[in-house]
Order: structure tokens, then sequence, then C-alpha cells
């Protein structure tokens, strides 16, 4: 009795392939020229322009494709339940002082999060800029702002809709570690992510 | 009516403050004593570094202790008088009520000695003298809820002036403060100057806006609510102020009024991050900053009428914020990061005319943050970052020249007295971060809040008589 489904579904998997390969187009044959010394050139020009781009496009593809595997490779590595994105999400970058660029080790941070965001179309965030207690605490909400934007630009260039995006800056004034030492400082100087809505159901990218 | 100032040089026994202030005055090392006095001093020959001498008498009378009390402290912390401490504490006394004229200048003072007063009357000027007082302050009662005052000009040998006050009573919250205003009376009567006791100062501790008086007497919660609160900043008149609390990732702005504690919502602000309001000169205007994804910059709002949204700086690629404005209301000091590091900028209120206002080194002077225009519009004072700390700066916007002000920890945040001359900030000098007062004219300092945690003060102007509660 239980090998009826397994039958039933290779059946199917049959009629499928069989209905692709009947439906095959025909190729287009290439337009005739008049003149066809000047056509051939043209063709020989035009087939290295493809094959060059055919290449080029190979290879980005290819990088594409890796730099996807690596983000894919390391969400695989932490999981696959919606907790687990959700901690991936959650994922702290930090900056130097008084600075709000992004550093180069948090780019990859960074795009875990928009393979995350690109998986899950309903999911909305806000991501929060935070600073060290050492700046002047009212510039600091501008600073901490900056840092929160640099965050969301970064998300926006890589596809993200910033209408998904909230941004908001809390200064100093909402510490990660009390101490009054340069580790803590380091903590500090931060942008936190919080998921907004559709935080429900996660799906891994 | 010209007195001058005796000084003799042997007198140095009992000049300490000691026993009627709530903490011994501390001196900053690093200071510049080249300001000069911008006080009116009527009857004064004026000599630098010399401050007039001043006795406030003791008298037995306890409902009164605590009057003589407070006015010997807003005396004191005006630093405008050496205040002179009696040898013995009570052990010179003023001569006896009866005794007819014993002081021979009595009989020539302008103004006449008459009820309550006439007891003082009788004041032995010539020992005063010896002691190197100027001035001789006597608290009396007169009848059943007056408090008199008598100004004696000790070197005119005169009573110079006798206030009358009705005080509350001791348990009023009203109380001190008509205490504070009898202060000030004083100094008005001997110096000419309108004094600051009857002010306070608003500043941030956990989250929430207090006020204390400027003695730091009578500290008060005026806002607290789930919401952490930032950037208290006083209204003009002293009857309302601003501040900025955290909704949800936004910056509220409020208007509070102080008779009451009633707030509002400043309109068109919390769906952005608004912070750092102040108020024009004339009180219509609220400026304040506002953080978007552009960036921070300068805007206003008619705070009357709630209504005409104006944005006064467009920095894309850089920050303008915490707008003061001159109290003429025509320019607005603000702080840019257009050249790099935040730095101290001017511009007409309408946001025409933007300058560098305090000069920097470029690529050598640390972030400059906090302006706050002095309430004679002579100076502003900001902090600066010096070697990974901060301190407090004036900026004098005539020359524009700025002169360091602090060096003994970190200090911030500045915030002036309604006299121009004294100044809050925020200061870890004793260890943990805390108010303190300095006066630019002697350098003295002194603990406004013994409290760590106290930061973001706002001094206010002087305040108006109790207003009338409004329904």
């Amino acid at each position: 009795m239980k090998r009826l489904p397994l039958l039933l579904l290779g059946g199917f998997a049959i009629a499928a392939v069989a209905a692709c390969s009947g439906k095959k187009p025909e190729t287009t044959p290439l337009p005739q020229t008049a003149n066809a010394d000047s056509a051939a050139e043209a063709q020989r020009l035009e087939d290295e322009r493809r094959a060059r781009e055919a290449a080029d496009a190979a290879a980005r593809e290819a990088a594409d494709r890796e730099a996807r595997q690596r983000v894919a490779d390391s969400l695989a590595a932490l999981g696959r339940t919606t907790e687990a994105v959700k901690t991936i999400l959650a994922t702290t970058i930090h900056f130097d002082y008084d600075k709000a660029i992004i550093r180069a080790g948090d780019a990859s941070v960074l795009d875990q999060k928009v393979a995350i965001l690109q998986t899950n179309p309903g999911l909305r965030i806000r991501i929060s800029g935070h600073c060290d207690e050492r700046g002047s605490d009212e510039y600091n909400l501008a600073l901490g702002n900056r840092r929160a934007t640099a965050a969301k630009q970064y998300l926006v260039s890589h596809g993200i809709d910033g209408g998904r995006i909230e941004t908001v800056s809390y200064g100093e004034e909402r510490p990660l570690d009390p101490g009054h030492n340069e580790e803590a400082w380091a903590k500090n100087r931060r942008d936190e992510f919080d998921i907004l809505a559709g935080g429900d159901a996660l799906r891994q990218p | 009516m010209t007195a001058a100032v005796r000084r003799s040089g042997g007198l140095a026994v009992g000049l300490s403050a000691a026993l009627l202030a709530a903490g011994p005055p501390v001196r900053l090392t690093a200071q510049d004593s080249s300001a000069v006095d911008r006080g009116v001093r009527i009857g004064i020959l004026y000599r630098p570094g010399v401050r007039p001498g001043m006795v406030v008498l003791t008298r037995r009378a306890p409902v009164l202790d605590s009057v003589r009390l407070i006015v010997a402290r807003d005396i004191d912390y005006s630093d405008r008088f050496e205040l002179i401490t009696l040898p013995g504490g009570d052990s010179i006394r003023l001569a006896a009520p009866s005794a007819p004229g014993p002081s021979p200048a009595a009989g020539t003072g302008t103004g006449k000695a008459t009820g309550g007063a006439a007891a003082a009357a009788g004041l032995n000027y010539p020992l005063y003298q010896a002691l190197g007082a100027d001035f001789a302050v006597a608290v009396t009662p007169a009848g059943a809820d007056t408090t008199v005052i008598t100004v004696h000009d000790v070197a005119a040998g005169a009573v110079r002036r006798e206030l009358r006050a009705r005080l509350p009573p001791l348990a009023d919250p009203g109380f001190r403060m008509a205490v504070h205003r009898l202060s000030d009376r004083v100094l008005e009567a001997t110096l000419g100057a309108p004094g600051i006791a009857a002010t306070r100062v608003l500043f941030v501790m956990d989250g929430k806006v207090y006020v204390i008086d400027q003695d730091g007497a009578d500290r008060r919660l005026v806002s607290s609510t789930d919401h952490a609160a930032l950037s208290p900043a006083w209204g003009g008149d002293g009857r309302r102020f601003s501040y900025m609390e955290f909704w949800e990732g936004h910056g509220r702005l409020f208007v509070q009024d102080v008779a009451t504690g009633k707030r509002a919502p400043v309109v068109t602000t919390g769906q952005a991050l608004d912070f750092t309001p102040a108020f024009s000169p004339d009180g219509k205007t609220l400026a304040f900053s506002r953080a978007t994804e552009e960036g921070t910059d300068v805007y206003a709002v008619n705070s009357k009428e709630g209504c005409c949204l104006q944005r006064l700086t467009v920095g894309r690629f850089y920050d303008n914020l915490s707008p003061t404005y001159s109290p003429d209301g025509q320019r607005i000091a603000f702080v840019s990061t257009r050249a790099g590091l935040p730095q101290i900028y001017v511009m007409a209120a309408d946001g025409t005319d933007q300058q560098l206002f305090a000069p920097f080194d470029y690529g050598a002077t640390g972030s400059s943050n906090a302006p706050e225009w002095s309430p004679d519009g002579q100076a502003v004072a900001f902090h600066r970052d010096v070697g990974g700390t901060l301190q407090v700066f004036v900026l004098d916007v005539r020359t524009r020249a700025v002169r360091q002000l602090t060096s003994v920890g970190r200090n911030e945040d500045p915030t002036w007295a309604p006299d121009s001359r004294h100044m809050a900030f925020v200061s870890d000098r004793s260890g943990y971060r805390q108010l303190w007062i300095i006066d630019l004219e002697t350098g003295r300092i002194r603990p406004l809040l013994q409290q760590s945690g106290a930061r973001l003060p706002a001094w206010s102007p002087r305040l108006p008589e109790t207003a009338p509660s409004t329904p």
C-alpha cells in the first residue's frame, strides 16, 4: 500500500518531462543581408562581443553564486529555524569612534541581512544607531542617526526596499555595556536590528 | 553716598563662608583672571579682585533663622561680596536696641529707620567697619507675617534700604523662592545689580527632568513618564520649558507650564527624531534639531500657534544641530559638521548668512558642541574636546576670541545664569559626573547637586512671581 504514492509521483514526473520536450520552440533563422563581406565581418564582431559579454556574465554569475553560497552556507551552519534567522538578523554591527562608516568586516553581516530580507518579503525592520559615552550627549543623537542610516543605505543599495526599513537613534542613552573603558565603548558603538513586522515565520535564505 | 571700600589687611580671620555655605568653595587652578566685571556698582569704588565685605547679622529669632540662612547663602553665592563671619559666631551682636544713637553717623542716613528696623538702627558701624564690612544685613520681623531686611551701609554709617516682604509660611512650597527674591533685592540695594537668587536649574537624571533652586535646595521632579527625557530648555519668561522624550524611537518635543505642570506636545514633532529644543527670546518660536535619513538639521516651529514649520539648515551630507538664540532673537548659534568635526556656527534666525562662529584649527581642534548664548548677548559658552576629554569654553561674540574656562576633569554642557557671569555645567572633577556652578569673574566653583548622573542643565531666567494659576 505504501508504494502507491511513489508510483504516482513517478508517473507525474515522466509526464512533465514529456510535456516540456514537446513545447521546445524552433530557433529563428538569422536575417540575410546583401553585402556578404561586411555582413560576415559584422557578424564576426558581433559574435566576439557576445562571447565577451557571455564570459563576463558567466564570471559575474559565478561570483554572485559563490557569494550567495557563502551567505547561504554561513546561514545554514547556524540552523534553519525562525529563531536562528532572527538571531542572524539581530546581529549588531560596530563602528569606530565618532564614525558612521560600515566596517569592511561588517559588510558580510549586512549581506546576511540582505539575504534574509530578500527571502522574507513581509519582513520589516528597524535599525537603531548607538554611541559610546565619550562624545557630547546631544551630538550623539545625530551620530547615532548617521550610523543607523549608513546600515540602511547599505541594505537599500543591495536591493532592499527602503520602505521596509525604519531608522532611529538613541545616541548614548542605551549602552549595552555600562562600563567606562574602551572595551565597553567598542561594544556600545553599534547598530541594532529589530523586527517591526513579518517576523513570525521566517524562512531560511 | 560714595563709600570707599575699606579692606584692612589683617582681617583674614573669618572670611570663610563655610559657616553659611553648603560646601567649601573650590577654586579653579587654571583660571583666566582677566575677566572684566560687568556688574554695576553704586557707591562703591571698584577695585579688581576686591569685593565689598558683607556681614549678615545674627539675631535670636528662630522663626527667621531660615530666612537669614537662605539670604546669607544667596549673598555668598552671588560671588559679589566677601561674606564676613563674625569671630565667635554670635559673640559680636547688635548693639542694644534701646541704645540711642551709638553710631556717630546713624542719623545722617537717607533711609529713615522706622518700625522693625528701628532696632537695627543702633548698629555699631565703626566696629563692623573695622571688621572689613562695607554692608551689613539684618533680618527682623515686623508684625505677624512681614519680614524686614535692613541693609546697612557700614562705611556711610547709615541704613541704606529697608526691604519689606510678606513671606509665605515656612512649609509653603513658595517660601524659599520668596526669600530668594528678597536676596535679589538686597543685591539691588547694595550694588544696584540684579541678582540670580530667584532662579532654578532644570536638568536630566535617569531619563527624567528635575528642577533645583540655584542654591542646591528644593529639588523636584517635574517630568516623569515611561519615556526617557533629554534636553530641557527654558522659555524666556521662565513660565514654561520644553524638553524631548523618546517615543518608539522618535523624538517628541513637549512644552510644559511651570505653574500647572501641564504639558502639550509640540505639533509636527514626534514623526522623526526631534531634539534640543530652544525657545526664541520672545517665546513664539521653538527651534530644534531634527534627525532624518538625510541627516540632522535645524528647524523652527511657531510654538504658540503650533504651526509654520520652517527648515533653517539643509546639510545633506553633514549635520546641523543644537540651536541657541541670541538674546535679541536675531541670530542662532548652532553646531555643524560641515567641516568634518562638529564646530560652532552662527546664522540669522531665518537660516540665512551661515558662517563659522568659534574659530578652530582644522585637523587640530577637537569637536565643539552644546553652545548656549549668554543672556547679555556677549558670549557663547560651549564644550570642546581637548585631548580626549571635554572642557568648557567661552566665545567672545564681538572679538570671536575663544578662551578655555575649565581644565580639571571632564566638563560639559554649560548653561548661563541670567547674570551672564555664573554658569552651571557637568563635571566629573570630584570623581563622578555631577552639576557644578562657576563664577566666571572670581573663578569660584561650587557643586550644585552632589548626586551622580545629573546632566544637561538649563539655568532659568529670573523667575516671575508665582504665576496666577491658569484654569
